[in-house]
């Protein structure tokens, strides 16, 4: 837990990737004591940096079947457990709520509609991906965001190919934020659409407008992203993902 | 009461620890398939898969199954020999390699019917079809082109104040192969590793299951109890096969052989190097 004095890092010098970690960890402010169900690198992260600091209410897992006594770093193994979550509980924890899932999405349209199934017809895919997974449930029953690492027309589009997690206007739980390597976006938009809410440091407004394939909600200020604390830049860097992870899914 | 078609525990006089018991070959358990068949897998992804049962029936004749899966690569090996009609799966991956290749090659040629549910229904339809139930409620789905793909599955009221839920359809199968750590020879089966998967529910939604392990012991005491996941009265048979797992996890008798893994991602991708490992399963002695 030691290292570089206090201080040493502050949030001038903090990388992209810390700034989607620490924009995927406010995601989950306020939460309490609700397992914080999180997918890739940024996302996983975030939900743990959220536990050490400010939502310590939260539980995490090891990444697999373990709830872990306390937030433990990348790819580590379980160490002290404080529960037992099983695939099949997780699927009934989806029913029972207390449980605020960030996923990814290959594609994500004005409303929050999202598909990680197929890319072109359902029949006879382009592109077939990963299925529905869970999507379809945690959408409807769970709060959910989303953490999305390279933001592009081909990910943000006017119509998702297949719906696999559900919008604002098909009868989605809650969309709390969408996290992308470019800004911070909720559906608070007119009619449940997408809004922007910030850009990142050193991101023009302009850029995300144009790497958006819709209409984007877009306020006549937009704020900075909070830019990550020295004392999370610590935890970051020497606690949760020493090896860096992070700049490999969110290039510096 | 029994399930429809179950033959197993019929005999009545558990075995005795050294008998022979229900022991077979997995060429044995793959010659008891027929075509057409509907064959459950356990395991999730790329963990605790019953890859020697899953190459046996890649090995055999038959064809034109119906695959119900938390799909990783036997789903992918499966299409690969061509013996895919339909997969029932609400994913195909193989966790650390998302993009399971033999699937994705199988759905985007249109040589296989897919059936895609939600990961929480495809679990509901298991706990239906393991206690004969004719279907189970669950919000899951709604709202998603899950109800789109899928034009049979139908929605109902609650009668006790009228939310609207999917009644999602028992998920029946002929046949469920499952991987477990330890099984005897009676049929009971082990696992030891941090998660059981849902294979419990498979063996009580099939008509006949097989359990492979990497151990038959006479006694199952390496862990508590409630590690004993499979019961000998939802068993045919039981294959000692270690490394049975292939290179899914197999926690804690192994973990994924990541190398293993990329070797079989990496030779789907070109046909001379497919056919090279197509050719040491083809060949692959007898576990």
């Amino acid at each position: 837990m030691s290292g570089a004095p206090a201080g040493a890092a502050s949030g001038s010098d903090a990388t992209r990737a810390e700034v989607c970690v620490v924009a995927c960890a406010e995601a989950w402010r306020g939460d309490g004591e609700v397992l914080a169900a999180a997918m890739g690198v940024c996302s996983v992260l975030g939900a743990r940096l959220a536990r050490l600091t400010f939502e310590p209410g939260l539980l995490t897992t090891d990444g697999g079947a373990l709830l872990t006594a306390e937030p433990i770093p990348l790819g580590a193994p379980a160490g002290a457990v404080e529960g037992w979550m099983p695939f099949r509980d997780h699927l009934w924890l989806v029913l029972n709520g207390r449980r605020h899932v960030m996923m990814g999405a290959s594609q994500i349209d004005r409303h929050g509609n999202t598909n990680i199934s197929a890319i072109g017809p359902w029949a006879k895919p382009v592109s077939q991906l990963l299925g529905v997974r869970g999507a379809p449930g945690n959408t409807r029953l769970n709060p959910t965001s989303y953490w999305i690492p390279r933001h592009s027309t081909r990910v943000f589009v006017e119509r998702v190919d297949t719906v696999s997690g559900v919008g604002t206007d098909r009868g989605a739980h809650g969309l709390r934020r969408v996290v992308t390597d470019l800004g911070v976006f909720d559906l608070g938009g007119p009619g449940g659409t997408m809004r922007l809410l910030s850009a990142h440091p050193g991101v023009e407004v302009a850029e995300i407008i144009g790497r958006t394939g819709f209409a984007l909600d877009v306020p006549a200020e937009v704020p900075e992203t909070r830019r990550p604390t020295g004392e999370e830049l610590r935890l970051i860097r020497e606690v949760l993902d020493p090896e860096g992870r992070r700049d490999r899914e969110v290039r510096p | 009461m029994t399930a429809p078609g179950r033959t197993a525990g019929t005999g009545g006089e558990p075995v005795a620890a050294g008998g022979a018991g229900k022991v077979m070959t997995a060429a044995e358990v793959a010659a008891t398939l027929e075509s057409g068949m509907t064959v459950g897998v356990g395991g999730w992804g790329s963990r605790r898969k019953p890859m020697a049962l899953v190459e046996a029936v890649c090995r055999s004749p038959v064809t034109d199954l119906t695959v119900i899966s938390y799909g990783g690569p036997d789903v992918g090996l499966l299409c690969a020999y061509g013996k895919v009609r339909r997969v029932v799966a609400p994913f195909v991956t193989l966790d650390s390699i998302p993009l399971e290749p033999h699937f994705r090659a199988a759905r985007q040629n249109g040589v296989i019917e897919f059936t895609e549910y939600d990961e929480g229904m495809f679990m509901f339809g298991l706990y239906a079809a393991a206690h004969n139930l004719p279907f189970l409620p669950t919000p899951a789905g709604l709202g998603s082109d899950v109800m789109a793909v899928n034009p049979g599955l139908a929605t109902v009221r609650s009668p006790y104040g009228g939310q609207e839920v999917v009644a999602m359809p028992p998920l029946g199968m002929d046949v469920a192969l499952v991987h477990m750590n330890r099984a005897d020879r009676r049929g009971n089966g082990q696992y030891l590793g941090p998660d059981p998967y849902l294979d419990d529910l498979f063996v009580k939604a099939a008509g006949r299951a097989y359990v492979s392990c990497e151990r038959v012991v006479d006694v199952l005491d390496e862990g508590p109890p409630q590690t004993l996941l499979i019961s000998r009265m939802h068993v045919d048979g039981v294959v000692e096969a270690p490394g049975g797992a292939g290179f899914t996890d197999c926690a804690p008798d192994y973990g994924r052989d990541e190398a293993a893994q990329r070797a079989y991602a990496t030779a789907a991708a070109d046909p001379e190097a497919w056919a090279a490992y197509r050719k040491t399963i083809d060949e692959g002695a007898e576990r």
